[in-house]
């Protein structure tokens, strides 16, 4: 396997991981957590393809540090809507996340 | 001329909007309008015969306005043609056309004024007025019109009217039945002249008279081809003429009010199927079949109906199936090629049949309402001119000389004899059973004693004037116009008259004997016959009838129930009909059609019940979804991908 493969494989374990987090956690914060895990996998895997891939270091580098701004952006409104709801409910339950539910 | 020819239905179909609009609040000045207008009309249709009279039958016509223009070269597909069908509201007047109107229009005239009588204390008399008006609206285009289509129009017009006017009394379960019976068994027949004209059209590319008529004699249609549109067009004056099979409708047909009966189902209407075939000469004198059928079907139709008459008891039915018989008899010349008798037939049969059935409304508006012959008797001294104008219609029904039927019939027999015996013998018969039904009504209502309830019987009066006029104006034509028209027999005045209408008759392969002495003579003593008898049963041995039921029980139970036509239509066509509907409706409209639509929405509701847990409100599901989807994504990519 060449040096690209590891990265991609490592990366491809992140996102599961991160996945499995997602669905199967409760907590809310740890869900987003989980939900950066799988980002980051993402981008180990951008950054690596670019700097494998197309010898020009700064392409793929590029997307990662967009998502790395989207990423933040995102955990921000995340977490406000978290903390929100905490206020009005008292939990960080996921699956007490369902008041708008008909 | 023009404007005489394009007022004449203008005028009624004014009467009838305006009816129809402001009637109801002119209550029992309702009948102004209607009957002056058609007192207008009928002027006109006396002016318009005076015009053909005077130019001797020169055909004249005159198309105000274009109706339906179709086909033709087509503007999207260039190179592409259709046959152009081009129809006007074009009339047309000649000898045939003048007697029609001469027999609409006085005799609708004289129903009008009849009918402010008859029909004075209905809550319905402003309607009366209006469909009366519709309904000679209807006719006049019928016989005026210069086209099939044209033609039809007026064909269903009358159609509509005389439903109406049958079930006038709509309340009555009775009447609405009849007035459904007649639209339904009409429709039979209109259905055959449809596919007629569609014939004619698609053969000589027009439903003008002239047109079809130039490409007949020019030998343009095929012999078969011309015998199926002939055998089509009679389908209709079969329906329309109440003739046998079809004729089962007319005498349904008398629970319309009486001046209907008279009108439509006696005088006007019932002719048009006679006029059709008489119009469409020019096709029919070319196809041997088609008049051999014509004349079977009059021949048995006469003899039939006349059969049924004798033991009918309505004394409305007894004269219905008289002009089912009279009808036949017409047919019967028509087809035996004896044109202008036919014609001349249905000339005077509107007068004098009309007269009867006015007098028979005369007698039942006498007798309280009551129509059964046997509660009747007596009625000659109280109601004494609606006898001798009964008689005159009676005498000129059967034909005794010298009053009108005598001249018709003895030319249609002349006609019959010329043409076969065996059809002159049944003519002969059909003449017999005639003057004995038609006199066993006379006797039977105004000789013997009366026997009629004792509170009906305190109220037999003579009608008014309104309604005992008419009858005088109708009892002078059934008595003398036979006389004007008809003499001398063979070369009367009809005779040249229509000879521009049915022009090959003189030199053509049907020979006339004459109606010379022997033929008439035994008309004549047949007739006398008939009366004797009729004279014999019901008025010198009264148990006689009686007797001769009981001696006969077949033949007595086959004429009182019709020989079971009414049973035998029951149970082919209206049970397997009837059943065939209820099978649609209950079998493929509620199970099939509502079954499917019901079904479709009984899907999606369990579609929706059962896919409802999916929506569980929590995001964490929703992303398990989502991870689902691209999996089974991922597995179709690979999938196209290896493949």
């Amino acid at each position: 396997m060449s040096a690209l493969e590891w990265w991609l494989v490592l990366s491809a374990l992140l996102f599961c991981i991160g996945a499995f987090g997602v669905l199967a956690r409760r907590n809310i914060i740890v869900v987003i957590m989980s939900l950066e895990i799988m980002l980051s996998a993402v981008n180990i895997a951008l950054v690596a393809i670019a700097s494998f891939r197309t010898g020009v270091p700064g392409g793929g580098t590029l997307f990662a540090l967009f998502i790395i701004a989207l990423a933040a952006a995102e955990v921000t409104v995340g977490i406000a809507i978290v903390v929100g709801n905490y206020r009005h409910q008292r939990t960080v339950q996921a699956d007490r996340f369902d008041e708008l539910k008909g | 001329m023009k404007a005489i020819v394009a007022l004449i239905p203008i005028l009624p179909f004014v009467g009838f909007l305006v009816t129809l609009l402001v009637g109801r609040r002119m209550k029992h000045q309702a009948h102004l309008i209607p009957t002056a207008l058609v007192t207008g009309s009928a002027a006109l249709a006396v002016a318009a015969f005076v015009w053909v009279h005077e130019h001797e039958g020169e055909l004249f016509h005159y198309e105000p306005l274009a109706w339906i223009t179709a086909g033709g070269p087509s503007s999207l597909w260039p190179g592409v043609e259709s046959v152009a069908l081009k129809v006007s509201w074009g009339f047309q007047v000649d000898s045939l056309t003048g007697i029609m109107l001469l027999v609409v229009g006085l005799i609708g005239m004289l129903v009008h004024y009849y009918s402010i009588g008859y029909m004075s204390d209905d809550p319905g008399y402003y309607r009366f007025f209006a469909y009366l008006n519709l309904f000679m609206f209807a006719m006049f285009i019928l016989i005026l019109a210069d086209n099939y289509l044209l033609m039809f129009l007026g064909w269903e017009g009358v159609g509509l009217c005389s439903f109406l006017l049958i079930s006038f009394w709509f309340r009555r379960k009775s009447a609405s039945q009849a007035g459904k019976k007649a639209f339904l068994v009409n429709r039979v027949g209109d259905f055959g002249f449809t596919l007629g004209m569609f014939l004619i059209f698609v053969t000589t590319g027009t439903l003008q008279f002239t047109g079809v008529f130039e490409a007949a004699e020019a030998g343009d249609i095929g012999a078969q081809t011309l015998t199926w549109v002939c055998l089509l067009l009679f389908v209709g004056a079969v329906g329309k003429s109440a003739q046998f099979p079809l004729h089962v409708w007319l005498p349904d047909a008398m629970e319309g009010p009486t001046p209907v009966s008279a009108l439509i189902h006696a005088a006007t209407m019932v002719n048009a199927g006679v006029y059709m075939v008489a119009r469409s000469y020019p096709l029919f004198i070319q196809s041997e079949w088609a008049m051999v059928v014509v004349m079977v079907i009059g021949t048995f139709t006469a003899v039939y109906a006349a059969f049924i008459a004798l033991t009918q008891t309505d004394i409305k039915r007894v004269i219905a199936y008289s002009t089912v018989s009279s009808l036949g008899f017409m047919f019967m010349a028509l087809g035996a090629g004896a044109w202008v008798a036919a014609v001349f037939y249905l000339f005077v049969h509107g007068f004098f049949k009309g007269l009867l059935f006015l007098c028979s409304g005369s007698v039942i508006h006498a007798m309280s309402g009551e129509q059964d012959l046997r509660k009747m008797g007596g009625l000659r001294r109280k109601l004494p001119l609606t006898f001798w104008t009964m008689l005159i219609g009676a005498l000129a029904v059967v034909g005794v000389i010298p009053f009108a039927g005598f001249w018709a019939k003895d030319e249609i027999l002349a006609g019959a004899y010329s043409y076969s015996l065996t059809v002159w013998v049944v003519g002969i018969i059909t003449a017999f059973l005639t003057s004995i039904y038609m006199f066993r009504l006379m006797f039977l209502a105004f000789w013997g004693e009366s026997r009629a309830d004792e509170h009906v019987r305190a109220h037999i009066h003579e009608s008014g004037w309104v309604i005992t006029i008419p009858l005088v104006l109708l009892a002078v034509p059934a008595a003398l116009l036979g006389l004007l028209a008809g003499l001398p027999p063979e070369a009367g005045w009809i005779h040249g008259f229509l000879e521009p209408v049915f022009f090959e008759i003189e030199h053509h392969e049907f020979h006339w004997v004459g109606a010379g002495g022997l033929l008439m003579l035994v008309s004549v003593a047949v007739v006398l016959a008939g009366i004797g008898v009729a004279y014999r049963m019901y008025v010198r041995d009264v148990e006689e009838p009686k007797r001769l039921a009981h001696r006969l029980p077949i033949v007595y139970r086959a004429s009182l129930n019709k020989l079971y036509m009414d049973e035998i239509y029951e149970v082919v066509p209206i049970r397997a009909t009837v059943s065939f509907a209820r099978w649609l409706w209950m079998f493929v409209d509620v199970k099939l059609i509502d079954g499917a639509v019901n079904g479709v929405a009984a899907l999606w509701a369990w579609a929706g019940v059962r896919l409802r847990p999916l929506q569980t409100g929590r995001v964490q599901d929703y992303a398990l979804d989502v991870l689902l989807g691209l999996l089974v994504l991922l597995v179709i990519f690979a999938w196209v991908w290896v493949v």
